[in-house]
């Protein structure tokens, strides 16, 4: 396959970006994307270019790392991660435009590389069960009813990834929040700290800058683990059951 | 737990969708009524009448009529504010645009922001040209609503105008109703169908039920 | 310049830290024993912790609550990334909640055999305990296990064993339980109790006065490269599988942090001990940039044939019943598909090289679920591996529903790893490594799903407690200055390695150094490897190397964002290492677990193993770049459970 691709380049947080293209040929089906801009790098860097820098890491679908909006699309066109998403995916001849998230809370890094430490600190609001090593109990002493544990382990599927946050017109970061508030409020475990979770992490979700949700429901379209949209209004539910049981100064 | 409320997008949401409600619910009311004018100027004029006497002897008269009213501006200005500021977040929020670009989302929810603009804009010209009379094409007569209404759609601006917010109005209440059932959090897989069904009901009733009057009058059957 | 194969054998290795008695009294007893560090005084210490995979996540998490002072490093964006959170299939865990059979002992006796009696008998029997509390703390983070109607704990089984003993959630237990160790550690971020420095990367360990006191990092973004000292370093930086370009690790896990601690003075033990496991998506060509594993579970309900005849190319589906060899059910009737891995990967080797090996190249044999669907129906199979044959389906675009899935051995696990003794520290004091980073607990081949259980067991409870010894006896009341000679002389090498790394400006990328050498020690260092085929690799190791230090281009500057010279830096010590693993295979004239050297063999291919000369831990002292470096032996003594030849037939 031979295909010619527009990349986003930007040296660094502070330079200006702008579009390039570059052509490249010998692509076979079989690779992954990001064997393609592997492909790509090799030839640059024997021309003495700058490789194109982009985020990646397990190249299985797990880590989160992989970034890319390609063609106006999180992920591309398939419902995955970038490092899943496969050449078969294109046709010889296509032009490919590949550009990083974009949010004003994901600054652009370098090139396709975005920084989403504010995922980091909506997590460190409130993101986790309080049980110090040592202290927990039996595991068995609490079973946990199958409908509840298969809730609690949809929404713990998720990656970190922020392509909900990049397909979102408003930037919002709603649907990654209420996946970890909905796996956590949901277990008997996460009960105690039920209230002050979702308030502090919405806090924090807003102080990063992350825009409202409209309900677009791009984000679940998005999402490579299929987070569902109704995460979103379930996150709501306890944020409004929050806000009436924690009384606040 | 008022000032969680406001400083949350997820609160200012909830403002934003109490209000909505609260004037969606006034727009049921408003659609059966106007649909009055089908069985003469005696009977319309007469309900209008009623709606300033309602609750005597208990209120005096217009006290009832008043208190709706200062339930609806106080939800048209909360949701507006809400709105304004939420869209400021949003915008804020996403500063670059992707130069790949692509039609996205439903048409409903797009237009959201400025379908809130129209309904805005033909609210203040409603008022305008059928409560105080400011606005009315030819001479408004106090107490005569079945004639100013008829005054009004017999110009074709009036019968543009009001069409074309109606069906703005029909848009804002499909995505809205839906979308204040998630923020309210009554939205769940289960009942995602029903809610949606529900909104599509509603947006389509309200709009045919208020196009039905310019419709009416255009065609001679309200005269 | 001496040879590097001619290796001196130095001074023999003890671990002194293990009490003596019976060995289900010894973590008890030397927890006992270790001195501990006041509560009011733990904030004054501050513990450097390199990674955030379940070890380091876990480690560093459990210092903070304790009350140390914990700086924190990770290469990646975020901590929830480490490479931990590919692990598919589950941990391993005493709990006997299937009421069959299993016990802490059971476990400890698996876990021995399995590692073929190359693993110390100490840590093996504690690993085994502390299995049943990783469990419950794991649940008690909100760790989304299966469970099963009644809502208790679902249990599957694993390769090697035979009782229900493996825990887990879904295809993802490993994203589970890292994201677990993740919040626990976001927790401790929050409480300002953990300096968090992600996208930062370890270049080089700082030893002030024989003790570790500090390393040096790079921050990937600026490129500014920093010292940070601390009164002890924890490794948890992974394993060195990447050494062999293709693998099932993440594309930027690296060994520069356990080489450099290596170079510094660490020993680094059984290096050759190497896991190729058994079930993952074959290569499709030579763009490919990384391997893709299938979980082991999957030969729970998998039945794994290749066809009887060689050359073989009709299609899966018209190969009669009669003509298929399901060989590991043939040569292994009692475990069948589920014999562990080292044995499973050999067999899939064999029949590949007889030459009935299916798919592009020969490399590959089947797995295939028409007997499970048949059996259990599609809809139960999707519900158990749904998202496994998503995965394949997607990467291979062939549908396993209705074709066996294709499946090769690929390199997986480095058993071996930094020497350490019972408290998990190096020969440098001060120096800890955790996880896969350390040797410790898996000997010459490891269990499947107790990788998670290792790391988990170092970093939540055998290390918190070991690390407070050494603390309340070094108490560093001084400062390391950055104007030390030492910290001078590692901060210099480390700039002019990288400055050297820019200024080849050569004709070669990164990638093609680590490709060929990756390719190199698959052939001779891989599934099998023979004396011939080792000394080769070591003669065209050092051509390598010296090839790559002329000819190595990376372009751009140090002072940047720069991925290139992150590779290149990395491919360094993996030049290194390889070395070094090729020399550990060539002195080891025994097959056992993963290392198989066909010059060992039993009549009928199994590993034979050479009890009375190399029943001991290989412990390697760094000498210099391409010289020969010295042999520690640590010897290994099994009181309770005999060394035998392995037997899953």
């Amino acid at each position: 396959m031979k295909l010619t691709l527009r990349v986003w380049r930007q040296k660094n947080a502070d330079a200006e970006g702008a579009m390039s293209t570059y052509d490249v040929d010998g692509i076979s089906q079989d690779m992954s994307f990001l064997e393609m801009l592997d492909t790509l790098n090799e030839e640059l860097i024997l021309k003495g270019d700058d490789p194109v820098a982009f985020d990646h890491d397990c190249r299985e679908g797990i880590c989160g790392a992989c970034s890319l909006v390609i063609n106006g699309d999180a992920h591309g066109p398939e419902r995955t991660t970038t490092c899943q998403l496969h050449m078969r995916s294109f046709n010889d001849g296509d032009t490919i435009d590949i550009e990083p998230w974009r949010a004003s809370a994901f600054p652009v890094v370098k090139d396709l590389v975005v920084d989403r430490t504010a995922f980091d600190r909506i997590i460190q609001a409130g993101g986790y069960i309080s049980a110090p090593t040592g202290a927990a109990p039996e595991a068995h002493s609490t079973p946990v009813p199958k409908p509840d544990a298969d809730f609690a382990f949809e929404h713990a599927e998720c990656i970190g990834c922020g392509a909900c946050v990049a397909a979102c017109p408003n930037g919002s970061a709603m649907l990654f929040t209420s996946a970890k508030v909905n796996h956590l409020n949901v277990l008997p475990q996460g009960a105690p700290e039920r209230e002050t979770r979702v308030l502090d992490m919405v806090g924090q979700m807003d102080a990063e800058g992350f825009g409202g949700c409209t309900l677009t429901g791009e984000c679940a379209t998005a999402c490579p683990k299929g987070i569902p949209l109704p995460s979103i209004a379930a996150m709501n539910k306890e944020w409004l059951r929050a806000t009436r049981k924690v009384k606040r100064a | 737990m008022t000032r969680t409320l406001w400083d949350s997008s997820v609160g200012k949401k909830t403002v934003m969708a109490v209000s909505g409600l609260i004037m969606l619910l006034y727009l049921v009311v408003h659609m059966i009524g106007n649909l009055k004018i089908f069985f003469g100027a005696g009977e319309f004029n007469h309900y209008a009448h009623w709606l300033r006497t309602v609750g005597e002897p208990f209120m005096h008269y217009e006290w009832t009529l008043w208190l709706v009213r200062i339930v609806l501006v106080a939800a048209v200005v909360a949701h507006a504010t809400s709105a304004y500021q939420l869209s400021r977040r949003d915008i804020k929020a996403r500063p670059a645009k992707y130069v790949h670009k692509k039609a996205r989302s439903s048409y409903a929810t797009r237009t959201m922001r400025w379908g809130g603009i129209i309904l805005a804009l033909f609210i203040v010209w409603h008022l305008l040209d059928l409560t105080t009379g400011t606005a009315h094409p030819g001479g408004f007569q106090p107490g005569h609503p079945y004639q100013n209404v008829i005054d009004t759609f017999s110009t074709w601006y009036g019968d543009v105008v009001y069409i074309v917010a109606m069906l703005a109005l029909g848009l804002h209440i499909r995505h809205g109703f839906w979308s204040a059932a998630q923020t309210l959090g009554v939205g769940n897989a289960t009942r995602d169908r029903v809610l949606k069904t529900v909104a599509n009901v509603l947006a389509l009733l309200l709009t045919a039920g208020f196009i039905a009057v310019p419709v009416g009058v255009m065609t001679g059957v309200v005269s | 310049m001496t040879s590097y194969a001619a290796y001196t054998t130095g001074e023999p290795v003890a671990d002194t830290k293990a009490p003596e008695g019976p060995v289900n009294e010894r973590w008890d007893k030397r927890r006992f024993e270790a001195k501990l560090v006041n509560p009011a005084n733990r904030r004054k210490h501050t513990v450097i912790v390199v990674g955030t995979g379940l070890a380091g996540g876990s480690a560093g998490a459990t210092l903070a609550e304790q009350g140390y002072h914990v700086v924190q490093f990770c290469y990646q964006d975020s901590p929830r990334r480490a490479h931990s959170i590919a692990a598919q299939g589950g941990i391993n865990a005493a709990k006997n909640y299937r009421n069959d059979g299993d016990s802490v002992h059971r476990l400890f006796y698996d876990t021995v055999k399995g590692g073929d009696f190359r693993a110390r008998e100490s840590n093996v029997h504690r690993l085994a305990q502390i299995s049943v509390e990783i469990i419950d703390q794991c649940v008690a983070q909100g760790v989304p296990f299966a469970r099963e109607y009644g809502g208790l704990l679902d249990t599957r089984s694993f390769g090697g064993v035979q009782v229900s003993r493996t825990f887990y959630a879904r295809g993802q237990t490993g994203q589970q339980l890292l994201l677990g160790a993740y919040q626990a550690l976001s927790r401790q971020i929050a409480a300002g109790n953990i300096e968090m420095h992600a996208r930062t990367e370890m270049l080089d360990l700082v030893v002030v006065d024989g003790k570790a006191r500090g390393i040096v990092a790079r921050d990937l973004i600026t490129g500014k490269i920093d010292t940070y000292f601390a009164d002890a370093v924890v490794l948890a930086s992974g394993g060195y599988g990447n050494v062999f370009y293709l693998s099932t690790n993440a594309m930027n896990s690296n060994a520069t942090a356990v080489w450099r601690a290596h170079r510094r003075g660490a020993y680094f033990a059984n290096p050759c001990f190497t896991q190729i496991h058994p079930t993952c998506i074959p290569r499709t060509g030579d763009h490919q940039s990384k391997l893709t594993l299938m979980s082991e579970s999957l030969r729970n309900d998998g039945r794994i044939w290749v066809p009887k005849a060689k050359g073989d190319t009709r299609p899966a589906g018209e190969i009669p019943e009669d003509e298929r060899d399901y060989y590991l059910e043939r040569i292994y009737p009692s475990f069948g598909n589920l014999v562990p891995r080292d044995i499973a990967s050999r067999a899939a080797k064999n029949v590949c090289d007889e030459g009935r090996g299916v798919g592009p190249g020969g490399q590959g044999v089947y797995l295939d679920f028409a007997d499970a669907i048949r059996r259990m129906g599609r809809k139960a199979v999707e519900e158990k591996y749904g998202n496994l044959f998503d995965m394949y389906a997607r990467i291979t675009a062939e549908n396993p529903y209705e074709t066996p899935m294709r499946i090769y051995p690929a390199v997986h696990y480095t058993m071996g790893g930094l020497w350490v003794d019972y408290d998990l520290s190096t020969t440098i004091p001060g120096l800890f490594a955790i996880g896969e980073a350390n040797f410790s607990d898996h000997g010459a081949n490891r269990l499947g799903a107790s990788a998670l259980m290792q790391g988990l067991a170092d970093g939540y409870f055998v290390l918190p407690s070991t690390i407070n010894d050494y603390l309340a006896r070094n108490p560093h009341h001084d400062e390391v200055s950055a104007e030390h000679p030492a910290v001078r002389e590692v901060l210099a090498e480390t700039d002019d390695r990288l400055a050297r790394l820019l200024a080849v400006d050569g004709d070669r990328t990164p990638d093609s150094f680590h490709r060929e050498l990756g390719e190199l020690m698959w052939e001779f260092c891989g599934m099998a490897r023979t004396e011939e085929g080792l000394r080769k690799a070591l003669d065209r190791i050092p051509q390598i190397r010296d090839e790559f230090w002329r000819r190595i281009k990376v372009p751009g500057t140090g002072e940047e964002f720069n991925q290139s010279l992150e590779k290149a830096n990395r491919i360094v010590d993996y030049i290194e290492l390889a070395e070094l693993m090729c020399l550990d295979a060539l002195h080891r004239a025994e097959s056992c677990g993963g290392h198989f050297r066909e010059e060992s063999q039993t009549p009928d291919g199994e590993a034979a193993r050479v009890d009375e000369e190399f029943s001991y831990a290989a412990a390697w002292e760094f000498t210099a770049t391409g010289e020969a470096p010295t042999l520690h032996k640590e010897d290994l003594v099994f009181e309770y459970v005999h060394p035998t030849q392995r037997s899953y037939a």
